[in-house]
């Protein structure tokens, strides 16, 4: 069943709608599970899974119990327009919760959101990466409150988790806000922006039908897939560019390093030098490296979690 | 005057980026003046371009007092300049988030830790800024209310108005911010304008400074001795929304003075030139800022109102 969050008129002959698609047995009480994604309109994982997760709830509602509600594009304007942000107002969504209901577009859209999921037993929000980071399917959980959601997090089928401290600017994300209002939520990361990983997709969708299990909303096959990691027992470490330049990867992500191994060079083609070159600061398993080729000094590279 | 390589960034195609400061007098760091961190504040560079211009005369002939330093950096950002875009185009992150930034960061944090280390320290820090939401704005001098802002001290600008704001936690990476918190006194005018320049503002922006400056005891300029400026919190300025969507006909400046029941603006039908809706004033009072743009959406703010102030 479809819906609209929200709907408003545009300027100029057209109206401007988040839907959302309500997947419910017939009667079914029960549990509430959110899926949001394309909060940010450059970034297309969580398109796979939206579709896969819907599909795969219609063919076997049997074994469903309870209501998931998929949200495939918060962000549509961004989304059919190459914009991360929300076009027209140079604005991150995803710094833009809880909204006002009496604000401009972007506030209300924000808040009619919130609104919509509030009451839910758990929202998972899907992102990709940008398009200059690829990332391995990772849940990030704010330290505030990853203890509500660290076992769903771990049912998730990513291959790591990441708990970090809740800077101020994140205080306006979906997340954070959701949590804040006794809506347990965590972010699921993954690839990179402007593009589809099937195989992650495919992970990640077999991992919500294992969150669904936990919240006693689904009795049918769902695989587990991996065991992830857990940043709360690593350290982790950022590797930035000294220079600027054009980046090659000799490596590539989660795949096992040593201390002094390489990473990658940084290139210069009027040259034809290497302008850097970059070793791994420890031993540990690389989880973000850099997509984008172009770099500046301070780009970020890879972050790397220590073993 | 000489002029000194605040930061310099080497770029994999284009020329380096270096960032300049043109610094008059020598002795105690008395005032830093730091012109655009967005490459679209095109008002806000040309308002600095003419602070160094009216310096060096002011220098030559010693009207800038001894022992006292003065620095301005006209423009922190001219690779988005260059190519026309407000944030950093790469990653679209906005230096004036950043502070104090971080030297060992990525490249916006590491600019503006190259700039913050260079800026920190002096009496007094103005920044010329531009407001996230397009549209035009009284001239006024912007303050966070961290609990070190002095009112008193910004209403010496001479400008028509003080305008005080608590911070928001995007704001903690704001120059200003992080000025205050460091120990200057830290003040952000707001010239009207971004994108385009408007010269009679630009020069009221212009004076306000050199105002200031005089009355600090830094420099001797003699000018019109300007406004005893209304001290407002953004809190109390009334928001005015359109009711619809559609093409904008704007009817009134910020400045303008308007009144109860008045015709504000107009929204006009895209396709069939009908007026779908007035926008009728609520009150009597000042505009403070206008929505500029030609078309606007439901809900959308286009015009702040200082309620029952008169002219």
């Amino acid at each position: 069943m479809q819906g609209n969050v929200i709907s408003m008129r545009l300027p100029v002959g057209e109206a401007f709608h988040i839907r959302r698609t309500r997947i419910a047995k017939d009667g079914s009480a029960g549990k509430r599970l959110c899926i949001v994604t394309g909060i940010h309109g450059d970034e297309f994982e969580g398109q796979y899974i939206a579709y896969a997760l819907n599909r795969r709830l219609q063919e076997q509602k049997e074994h469903l119990h309870g209501t998931v509600d998929i949200y495939p594009a918060v962000n549509p304007l961004g989304m059919e327009s190459n914009n991360r942000g929300f076009p027209g107002y140079d604005l991150d969504m995803n710094r833009s919760f809880p909204g006002n209901p009496e604000g401009d577009l972007v506030e209300r859209a924000a808040a009619a959101l919130i609104q919509d999921i509030m009451g839910a037993d758990l929202c998972i929000d899907l992102h990709a990466s940008n398009i200059f980071i690829r990332e391995i399917p990772q849940a990030r959980l704010s330290s505030n409150y990853a203890d509500s959601v660290m076992e769903y997090a771990k049912s998730a089928n990513v291959d790591f988790i990441w708990v970090s401290e809740s800077k101020t600017v994140l205080e306006a994300t979906l997340v954070h806000t959701l949590n804040s209002l006794s809506v347990p939520s965590f972010a699921i990361e993954m690839g990179v922006g402007m593009r589809i990983t099937k195989e992650y997709g495919d992970r990640i969708t077999e991992g919500i039908l294992r969150i669904m299990k936990k919240l006693g909303m689904w009795d049918g096959p769902a695989l587990e897939l991996t065991v992830p990691l857990v940043s709360s027992e690593h350290a982790v470490y950022m590797i930035h560019s000294q220079s600027s330049g054009i980046f090659l990867p000799v490596t590539e992500n989660f795949k096992e390093l040593y201390e002094g191994d390489l990473v990658g060079e940084i290139i210069d083609p009027f040259e034809g030098k290497k302008k850097q070159e970059i070793f791994a600061p420890c031993d540990g398993m690389i989880f973000s490296m850099r997509e984008y080729p172009v770099v500046y000094e301070g780009s970020l590279i890879a972050r790397i979690l220590a073993m | 005057m000489y002029k000194e390589l605040i930061f310099s960034l080497d770029m994999p195609y284009r020329e380096k980026m270096k960032i300049y400061g043109y610094r008059f007098g020598y002795g105690e760091r008395a005032a830093c003046i730091v012109g655009p961190t967005r490459g679209n504040e095109v008002q806000q560079l040309y308002i600095c371009s003419q602070l160094i211009r009216i310096l060096t005369a002011l220098e030559r002939n010693g009207d800038i007092h001894a022992k006292k330093e003065l620095l301005v950096i006209p423009s922190v950002n001219h690779f988005s300049a260059n190519i026309e875009k407000r944030f950093w185009e790469l990653d679209n992150t906005d230096i004036n988030r950043m502070f104090p930034g971080d030297a060992n960061g990525e490249t916006t944090p590491r600019i503006a830790a190259g700039i913050f280390e260079r800026v920190k320290g002096y009496q007094y820090g103005i920044q010329f800024a531009s407001f996230h939401t397009p549209g035009a704005f009284i001239p006024h001098v912007r303050m966070m209310k961290t609990g070190r802002q002095s009112e008193s001290l910004a209403n010496l600008f001479g400008l028509p108005y003080v305008l005080t704001r608590k911070p928001d936690p995007f704001d903690t990476g704001t120059l200003n911010y992080n000025w205050q918190l460091s120990g200057t006194n830290a003040f952000s005018v707001y010239a009207g304008m971004i994108e385009q320049i408007n010269e009679t503002v630009a020069m009221q922006a212009v004076s306000s400074v050199l105002r200031f400056l005089t009355r600090m005891g830094i420099l001797k300029y003699n000018c019109h001795s300007g406004y005893i400026s209304t001290v407002i919190e953004e809190n109390a300025l009334f928001s005015i929304r359109s009711d619809c969507s559609g093409i904008y006909r704007r009817l009134k400046n910020p400045g303008d003075e308007v009144h109860f029941g008045e015709v504000l603006a107009q929204v006009i039908d895209p396709f069939e030139g009908e007026i779908l809706s007035e926008i009728i004033s609520p009150s009597d009072g000042i505009l403070f800022f206008a929505h500029t743009k030609s078309l606007v959406k439901e809900n959308g703010v286009i015009y702040q109102m200082i309620r029952r102030l008169h002219e």
